[in-house]
């Protein structure tokens, strides 16, 4: 047993000053109990909690298209977690009712398909849970449980395939190699439409930014669901199941719900609708600002507005910057478009402004003429706040 | 398996029932879970937890520890703090 703990051991740990970069808004013992982390395969995140590791990516991190591998958030949920060592000997099985040639997969046989590349972007579900009033309990996301790389690998289709996928199959079942430590635990498993998991952007991600994905990114292999909240982005992947059934598990109901009609979605997850309730599935528009920093002195001569935006998968139309609340709006410029499941940067230079405290609101609209909201949609377990990201300057 | 250890956790506040809650919730994750949520949650929100964590996790936790977990939370992490 290799305790992950003894490692986080070493972060700085002594913080007399609130760490820049948190968002003051935050609850009082969650902006507390962030620390820094000090991982082997990371530089700095904000660790919110080590076991089992739940790693912010600093908003500064967040200025580009690309998220570096070592910047990139980290979710489980639960307090097990597999070594690379373990990783290293990989192999996963496919099979269910709807399967019909069951087997085990290797390395050399998702390496022997097509492969797929994306840029896409992988979001908690929870992001910026710690900013809806009133709180919710759960882990107090800020603005970084987002980051978005190059994803390579085959797609999932191709995989399934190997081990032939019957008419009649639902859902795809996944199961990863982190768990639980008691039997009473739910294991984290989840499920996708066999639409969405045939579609031609998911992909079985053995490479993320041109290296093998980090441990706690899911080495060897990760489920990559662009458009869909990280809930589906299943780590260490293990085990596959095709299913005539709906998955009836603890982490699909009653966990990652939302309200039924809350959130705009073109692709339901029918076999998983019950009751008044959904299962969590695409993201909503959303954006942030990456530079200049909450509370940061900025010159009169100006300054330049960077972040990025995101969502669903129809790509960014504008990105629209306010330094009056929100009263009025000015366009940004967009950066490179790296594909509809991307981040896209945008900039704006604000000119001379008045000297005083200034609130700088960003807010992004897709090519489905969708938009941030302007009152947060409240739901129970703090999910899809895509509230413009509103910070304060002092002109100085 | 790495099963990632708490190296560094830090105790919870003092009072009755410390060392119990530390003890139970400590089983499965750090307690840094309880000063996080803290100092928002409700009573009936720390309970709907406890609850959570016993019905739906297996967290082998009795009525009576239940019932210490429960005042030792309202009292060290309530809102009332």
């Amino acid at each position: 047993m290799v305790g992950l703990g003894s490692s986080l051991a070493a972060s700085p740990n002594v913080l007399a000053q609130p760490l820049p970069g948190v968002d003051p808004a935050l609850p009082s013992g969650a902006r507390q109990e962030i620390r820094l982390s000090n991982l082997p395969d990371k530089r700095v995140l904000f660790q919110h909690t080590d076991r089992p590791p739940n790693l912010e990516t600093p908003i500064t991190a967040l200025d580009g298209a690309i998220t570096p591998n070592d910047r990139f958030f980290v979710r489980y949920h639960l307090p097990v977690l597999p070594t690379l060592d373990e990783m290293a000997i990989w192999s996963m099985e496919i099979g269910g009712d709807a399967a019909t040639r069951p087997r085990v997969v290797k390395m050399s046989d998702l390496n022997a398909l097509p492969q797929e590349e994306i840029v896409a972007v992988c979001q908690c579900s929870g992001l910026r849970r710690g900013l809806f009033q009133p709180y919710v309990a759960g882990v107090q996301w800020g603005h970084g449980a987002v980051g978005c790389a190059t994803w390579r690998g085959p797609r999932l289709r191709d995989v399934l395939a190997l081990a032939g996928v019957k008419p009649e199959a639902v859902e795809i079942w996944f199961e990863g190699a982190d768990g639980p430590n008691l039997t009473g635990s739910p294991d984290y498993r989840k499920s996708l439409p066999v639409a969405k998991a045939m579609a031609d952007e998911t992909i079985l991600a053995t490479a993320m930014n041109g290296a093998p994905l980090p441990l706690l990114n899911g080495n060897p292999v990760r489920v990559v669901v662009p458009g869909w909240t990280a809930t589906y982005w299943l780590k260490h992947v293990m085990r596959i199941e095709i299913s005539t059934k709906a998955l009836d598990a603890f982490w699909m109901r009653p966990a990652y719900r939302v309200p039924a009609n809350m959130f705009p979605v073109d692709q339901p997850f029918v076999s998983q609708q019950q009751g008044d309730t959904w299962a969590i599935t695409e993201m909503v528009v959303n954006s942030l600002i990456a530079s200049p920093q909450n509370g940061e002195q900025v010159g009169r001569a100006g300054f330049t507005v960077r972040g990025v935006a995101w969502d669903r998968g129809y790509g960014i139309r504008r990105v629209e910057v306010s330094l009056d609340d929100g009263k009025t709006w000015f366009d940004g410029l967009l950066g490179r478009d790296y594909g509809n499941y991307a981040f896209r940067t945008f900039s704006f230079s604000t000119g001379n402004l008045p000297i005083g405290p200034r609130s700088v609101s960003v807010r992004a609209t897709n090519n489905k003429r969708e938009r941030q909201v302007d009152t947060l949609k409240v739901n129970p377990s703090g999910y899809h706040n895509n509230l413009p990201h509103r910070i304060q300057v002092l002109v100085a | 398996m790495l099963c990632a250890s708490s190296a560094f956790a830090q105790a919870l506040r003092p009072g009755p029932g410390q060392d119990v809650t530390e003890q139970v919730c400590g089983i499965c994750h750090t307690v840094g879970y309880i000063r996080m949520n803290a100092p928002f949650l409700t009573s009936d929100q720390w309970k709907g937890e406890i609850t959570k964590m016993r019905t739906a996790f297996g967290a082998p936790i009795d009525d009576e520890t239940a019932a210490t977990v429960l005042a030792y939370l309202n009292q060290a992490y309530g809102p009332a703090r």
